[in-house]
């Protein structure tokens, strides 16, 4: 159970062919692209779960780490031309830093109240990043040569940092730390009561979601060459998105942000390209829509998410199947 | 020698006194059980000894080491363990995992507290509920599970609250039969409160008594239950007690 | 909102979209229709609170009972429905910027030298009285004294007889139809696009912990609060930070005195 580094065999196999497929798909950079906003949103989705689906901190600002890492990235590099890769090391620290800030001020809040605090700590630090324009370039962002012109080098790293976050929450939820997590999301009274100090591992579990937050911000700026407050701080495109991501493939479980991911990027852009240019054009309207009424319709009825209630979806469909047989 | 030492200790919820200057000491080894008629403030005892509550007023010695002011998870570590009287089960985890997080607070390696867990699991007779989630667990199995997450924590010092309320005959034997366990195999000391007298007067060695947030009487069961202040408290004055409450 | 908030006891997440929804509403009465939104407001109202009272049943109330990994999963639901409903108009209205021309819109009174622009002094004096109303059904009636005891204490609410259930559904109904009240009042001043939703939201969840959860009075503190902060902030700070004043602010309450101004009122 406890071997090194905690993947079952089918995971292996998933690995493998995560790691195959830029080559199959080599023709067509966009898909390539595609790929890796699913692995970004992994790794972002990862973050806010191990919080949120582990620990019950239900963060509605993740922008704000996403947005410091990218940031941590990019100002090195617009101030002094340090270049922006430095921002894998220093966006995951930059994002634990501010994390430690913000624990004192919304840890003291509970339940909805955490939701709303980080939600406005989010939306404050885009404002103050978008206003001070000394230091950020404000609105007009800050511009950077990619380094590579493959999407290929970008699609590796990604899944290298997707497969670290992966690892590092099966890791922690096996030990003393998962179980101290769990402890405090389903009764943080008796959890003190057991000899966890709730304080110290909460704030531990934001700190490393926080740091896995920055260090997909950093990537970000890499991979895009681009960022503006709007963009990296967005409550709706960063933060909810984050947030949906978990809720689909499902919270508290391991691969349900990975799920997630998938179905948020590919459902979205079905619809965003009209179903690859076969439908009609109207449907490239829609794309939000359907997936708001996805998230509706996954609370409504699979409150456990795509990977937690997967066994009720596979009783639901294998009834439908024997059904349709009989 | 006395493993806790409460000296004048006071809580005050606003205007109402919950507890009033009460004195007492619990000796290593002995069960001492806590009686009193509803809303006497035995529950607001254990919530003050393991800081639940910020206390008003006075002293909490744990092995001479003064815990006032520590906070709940510190003094947990310490080595007081306890149980809640409206059990709080980690409902989405097994049982088995639920006495994990308690184990962890002396182990630091997941195989460590595995082990630790599997051993309280058969002495709290839970073994066959093991992978159960705790959510799902009837009433006796959760006061059992409550139990034996305390038990876990590998406490020198165990505070009950109310594990025989709502068991039928078979499991309340049961229930007595693991808390003696406690004290004479595992050595632990034991403070019980409960509210079914015969529970209370089999198993404790001594008996402390308080009405109104205050100390009425102590001594071994027999002198206690002979005691007209105690006889007072539960059956002549109940209904004045009840009145005081709601004025 | 702060009623919704304070019985419900959820975070309404879908309050500006319901405001948006129900501008585009009073918009479309006024340009196919011709309609004034001063008299579209008694078209408004009743749709939206139809709308709302069907979120409320068949979306929200369901998850009550729900076990779920996460108790904000209602707050959870309220983003979907708020990404929903904006999209729903970005498909049916186009993301387009609209806005309601009307004879008043630029006019303003004067009073001595300090001019009231006419369609926000009407707004101002019709919410005022639209407080009142509310204050006074909340205090005089038997429905009204069922949600504020709803709001207190659902259980003990629930013993008194009352069907907590209904009165929830009602209540996020009427929410949202004040909500539809502030939406036709608002536009003759505002411009119009699907987007514009979570602004207001923002600032309803200033105003609604700034004033204590729950609390008319306080409510009517919280907004002219948030207003004077605002025009200060701007003034003093920079004019970028006016949003930014508000949040801090909103935080700092949040965070330091989570009963918010209710403890100077009593309602």
């Amino acid at each position: 159970m406890n071997n090194f580094p905690y993947l079952e065999k089918r995971e292996w196999i998933i690995l493998a062919v995560a790691a195959l497929v830029p080559w199959l798909f080599s023709f067509s950079p966009y898909f390539q692209g595609l790929l890796i906003l699913v692995l970004l949103w992994v790794v972002l989705g990862n973050s806010w779960n191990l919080l949120a689906g582990y620990t019950g901190q239900v963060s509605f600002g993740h922008a704000a780490f996403f947005g410091i890492g990218a940031y941590a990235a990019a100002i090195p590099y617009h101030h002094f031309k340090i270049s922006p890769w430095w921002g894998l090391v220093t966006g995951g620290l930059a994002a634990v830093i501010l994390g430690y800030l913000l624990g004192k001020l919304v840890f003291r809040l509970r339940g909805p109240y955490f939701a709303l605090g980080t939600l406005a700590s989010g939306e404050i630090l885009r404002l103050v990043f978008g206003e001070e324009e000394w230091l950020t370039n404000g609105h007009n962002g800050i511009f950077y040569m990619t380094t590579f012109i493959s999407k290929i080098p970008y699609y590796y790293l990604i899944l290298l940092i997707a497969v670290g976050s992966l690892v590092a929450v099966k890791a922690i939820m096996n030990s003393k730390l998962g179980f101290y997590f769990l402890s405090i999301r389903e009764d943080q009274e008796a959890a003190e009561a057991l000899g966890i100090d709730t304080v110290k591992y909460k704030n531990i579990s934001l700190a490393i979601s926080a740091f896995f937050a920055g260090i997909s911000g950093a990537f970000y700026m890499i991979y895009m060459g681009f960022v503006d407050p709007e963009v990296v701080f967005a409550l709706h495109s960063i933060s909810i998105i984050t947030i949906l991501v978990g809720i689909i493939g499902g919270v508290g479980t391991i691969w349900g942000p990975a799920v997630g991911a998938l179905i948020m990027v590919f459902v979205q852009e079905l619809f965003r390209s009209s179903f690859f240019g076969l439908g009609p054009q109207w449907i490239s309207q829609m794309h939000s829509l359907v997936f708001g009424a996805l998230v509706v319709v996954v609370i409504l009825y699979l409150a456990g998410g795509v990977v937690g209630d997967w066994d009720i979806i596979r009783k639901k469909f294998a009834g439908k199947v024997l059904k349709a047989r009989g | 020698m006395s493993i806790l030492k409460i000296t004048n200790l006071t809580k005050n919820f606003g205007g109402l006194t919950a507890v009033n200057n009460v004195n007492l000491e619990v000796k290593e080894g002995e069960i001492l059980g806590l009686i009193g008629p509803n809303g006497s403030g035995k529950t607001t005892l254990f919530n003050l000894i393991n800081s639940y509550y910020p206390v008003s007023a006075g002293t909490i010695e744990f092995n001479k080491l003064d815990i006032t002011g520590k906070t709940t998870n510190q003094i947990a570590r310490l080595g007081i363990g306890r149980t809640f009287q409206v059990v709080k089960p980690l409902k989405r985890l097994s049982v088995i995992d639920n006495i994990m997080a308690g184990a962890f607070a002396r182990e630091n390696t997941f195989a460590g507290a595995r082990k630790v867990a599997t051993e309280v699991l058969e002495f709290c007779y839970l073994d066959d509920v093991a992978e159960m989630k705790a959510g799902s667990l009837p009433i006796a199995g959760r006061k059992r599970l409550e139990i034996a997450k305390a038990l876990a924590t590998r406490p020198s010092l165990l505070l009950l609250d109310e594990t025989a309320a709502g068991l039928n005959p078979t499991e309340l034997l049961q229930a007595i039969e693991i808390i003696k366990k406690i004290r004479g195999d595992l050595g632990i000391t034991i403070v019980i409160v409960e509210h079914i007298m015969r529970v209370i007067m089999t198993i404790s060695d001594r008996i402390h008594a308080i009405a109104q947030g205050a100390t009425i009487a102590e001594g071994t069961p027999s002198e206690v239950s002979r005691n007209p202040a105690v006889i007072e408290a539960y059956l002549g004055s109940d209904f004045k007690v009840g009145d005081h409450i709601h004025a | 909102m702060t009623l919704i908030m304070g019985v419900l006891n959820i975070i309404n997440l879908a309050h500006g979209q319901i405001l948006m929804l129900s501008m585009y509403i009073t918009w479309t009465l006024w340009k196919f229709f011709g309609i004034d939104p001063y008299i579209a407001i008694f078209i408004t109202i009743p749709i939206v609170f139809i709308i709302a009272e069907g979120i409320s049943k068949y979306l929200l109330h369901p998850l009550l009972g729900k076990d779920s990994i996460l108790p904000e999963n209602q707050v959870l639901m309220t983003v979907g429905i708020g990404m929903v409903l904006v999209e729903l108009a970005r498909v049916v209205y186009s993301s387009d910027y609209q806005s309601v021309q009307t004879t008043y819109t630029n006019k303003s009174w004067y009073l001595g030298t300090i001019s009231f622009n006419a369609p926000l002094t009407i707004a101002f004096v019709i919410s005022i009285i639209m407080t009142i109303g509310l204050f006074i059904f909340l205090t005089r009636t038997d429905l009204g004294r069922s949600v504020r005891a709803t709001a207190q204490d659902k259980s003990a609410a629930a013993l008194m007889g009352i069907s907590t259930g209904k009165i929830t559904i009602l209540t996020y109904g009427l929410g949202s139809a004040l909500d539809a009240a502030a939406g036709s009042l608002l536009l003759p001043v505002y411009y119009l696009y699907p987007d514009v939703g979570p602004l207001f939201t923002v600032k309803a969840f200033v105003i609604t912990i700034l004033g204590g959860l729950g609390s008319t009075v306080g409510a009517i503190l919280g907004g002219l609060i948030l207003g004077l902060a605002e025009t200060f902030g701007a003034t003093y700070i920079s004019m970028g930070y006016r949003d930014a004043v508000g949040l801090v602010i909103f935080l700092l309450v949040l965070v330091f005195f989570p009963s918010g101004l209710k403890r100077f009122t009593r309602v």
